[in-house]
């Protein structure tokens, strides 16, 4: 415990002994991970290595059966759900973009921007010019200054993917957590991913969870390796790669 | 701030619309009660009677689709929170009956009398005050909305689930609103009505009086539904209904969007129902069965879920094919019904004002390919 709390003072998320099973079966089994603010981390491992019910966790849809989750040295993350878990700062993007169809372009920015959110006060509330100064600036980091009165639904899946940053940056999370972003794109769109990370690692702490090895090698970051739901290696890319263990559970016997 | 919140929502369209539903309200009664029964723009009492009841169903509707069309939530019985507005108001009239019954007691309603009762029970006190009545009719549906939402949205019971749950409230309000000692009239419920607010409910001009409040019962309801709608809280409402739980990784408490408009829309189906008990003289139990609500789902189908405009035009456009054919070809009316149902899911899924839009982007499109 003492542990926890020396380490809790620096971290900003840290995790430790975390066990979740579902129908006996281990999703998690006593993974410890620690994120040092300002890092960017990547998170790999084949199928089935608990990656996404590792994000789950952090963002409160899952409730571990043990252990300790805790963000920026005080929330204990297991006791908040999901609403409270993205107000204390932790924003997750999902591997297909999800942004809602209905809503325009300049809409959706609203609606992730970081401020008001409870019902009673939304009712009345009309856009500060803070907010539309706001939007007007993540319309143009993400180029979509011309489609911003457009229904996303409208959109190619390319421009959902740039939405969907937007939303990110309009959140404005501590921490962000990011479910493979590179599934289903080209080469050059990967590399392009690859940069706007760095960028928005600039000013945020970001945890990439990804199975594309070269996206994971063009970040250049630290890698934790998952396996079984548990940690099996952590380092720069090619401390791991060398690793035999992680040779093994990814190429087999 | 509430002119310019109530304002922020109604587009051209709908102003115009609120405009002609106030409009229909208006000249029905003065055709009625101007113009003399000789004349052919005289309109019938009759006419002014079906009218005020298809303004009520369509303010109904109008709640059902606050719910179902924005927020996602297919409630299955709103019918009976109509029938908990209606019953509030059925209780005010038999108060005003006094000693004009059949056995003659001042306080004691008919059928109580005919119970045995010795005393007025505890919840009809304050019932005999229109002022009273008025409170209840909001506050009764709105009470178990909220009892009921509370439950089921902290519990995140969402889609079938809840359709199934707010099916059986009503058929669980049926069965307890048939029971003698409900103390609410048993399965005859209330009718017999005499004078509201000392107006005698037979009068034309009383009828005329209810056909228009009906008419301002649904321009205010179509106002607020706008302005909420309209809002910032609108359009969190609907990222609700489109990505629930994207809505929840962006912080918002989804339960309280939810909570709000399902009490809304409660008390505007409890206000629909307490203007339609005095036109049709009488409230009994099966205004909870569960077909009722099934209707209204209906209506709000046919007429354009996710509108404003098309739950009321779906609401008149079913009900006046329903009052015509139970008329002409009564066995046919529950076929024709179903088939409506099934027809309108498979070809119009945005209803008949959805049609209207296609219509219009279509011709757009056309209009567009022929410089090319």
């Amino acid at each position: 415990m003492s542990m926890a709390d020396q380490r809790s003072t620096s971290a900003l998320l840290y995790l430790s002994g975390v066990t979740v099973s579902f129908d006996g079966f281990e999703a998690l089994s006593n993974l410890s991970l620690l994120v040092e603010p300002g890092e960017m981390r990547a998170i790999i491992g084949p199928n089935g290595a608990g990656k996404t019910t590792m994000m789950d966790v952090v963002t409160g849809k899952t409730r571990p059966d043990e252990g300790e989750v805790v963000f920026d040295g005080k929330a204990d993350l297991t006791k908040l759900d999901e609403a409270d878990i993205a107000t204390l700062g932790i924003g997750r993007k999902f591997q297909k973009p999800t942004v809602f169809e209905n809503h325009t372009v300049r809409d959706n920015l609203l609606l992730a921007l970081a401020g008001l959110r409870s019902w009673y006060k939304l009712l009345l509330a009309s856009p500060t010019k803070l907010e539309n100064d706001r939007l007007n600036e993540i319309l143009s980091i993400v180029r979509m200054e011309a489609q911003q009165n457009m229904l996303a639904a409208r959109l190619s899946h390319g421009q959902k993917q740039w939405l969907e940053i937007g939303m990110l940056l309009a959140q404005d999370p501590k921490l962000l957590l990011v479910d493979e972003p590179v599934a289903g794109m080209t080469d050059v769109e990967t590399e392009t991913t690859a940069q706007v990370l760095r960028e928005i690692n600039k000013t945020h702490s970001v945890v990439v969870v990804e199975h594309d090895m070269s996206f994971v090698r063009a970040l250049g970051v630290k890698v934790t390796v998952l396996h079984e739901g548990s940690m099996l290696a952590e380092g720069t890319f090619d401390q791991v790669s060398a690793d035999p263990r992680v040779v093994e559970v990814y190429l087999g016997r | 701030m509430i002119t310019r919140f109530l304002w922020q929502g109604l587009s051209r369209n709908l102003r115009l619309f609120v405009l002609l539903v106030l409009l229909v309200g208006v000249a029905l009664p003065v055709l009625n009660q101007l113009v003399p029964p000789s004349q052919p723009l005289h309109v019938p009492a009759w006419m002014l009677q079906l009218i005020g009841k298809y303004l009520c169903y369509a303010l109904l509707a109008l709640a059902v689709d606050l719910v179902w069309g924005f927020c996602g939530i297919l409630s299955l019985g709103h019918g009976a929170f109509f029938a908990l507005g209606g019953y509030c108001m059925g209780m005010y009239l038999l108060r005003q009956i006094g000693s004009r019954g059949v056995y003659g007691n001042p306080i004691l309603p008919d059928f109580m009398v005919f119970l045995n009762y010795k005393e007025l029970p505890w919840f009809w006190h304050g019932f005999d005050q229109f002022w009273f009545a008025a409170i209840m009719i909001v506050v009764v549906p709105s009470l178990l909305a909220l009892a009921l939402g509370w439950f089921a949205f902290r519990s995140r019971v969402t889609g079938v689930y809840l359709s199934i749950i707010t099916q059986a409230m009503t058929f669980a309000l049926m069965l307890a609103f048939f029971r003698n000692d409900m103390g609410l009239g048993g399965n005859n419920g209330m009718t017999d009505f005499k004078d509201i607010l000392g107006f005698s409910v037979q009068a034309d001009s009383t009828r005329a009086a209810l056909c228009f409040a009906s008419a301002l019962a649904l321009a205010l309801g179509l106002v607020i539904s706008a302005a909420v709608v309209g809002s910032r809280f609108g359009k969190a409402l609907t990222a609700v209904r489109d990505a629930e739980s994207r809505m929840r990784f962006l912080g918002y408490r989804v339960e309280g969007y939810k909570l709000f408009v399902f009490v809304l829309s409660a008390a505007m189906a409890g206000v629909a129902g307490a203007i339609y008990v005095p036109q049709v003289g009488i409230i009994n139990p099966s205004e909870f069965s569960p077909a009722n609500s099934i209707e209204a789902v209906i209506w709000v189908a046919v007429g354009g879920r996710g509108t404003l405009i098309g739950p009321v035009i779906g609401a008149f456009l079913v009900n006046w094919g329903k009052t015509y054919l139970t008329g002409a070809l009564p066995e046919v009316w529950l076929f024709a019904l179903g088939t409506l149902f099934v027809a309108v899911t498979l070809f119009l899924p945005k209803g008949v004002v959805g049609l209207w839009s296609q219509v219009r982007s279509r011709g757009v499109t056309r209009k567009a390919r022929v410089p090319a």
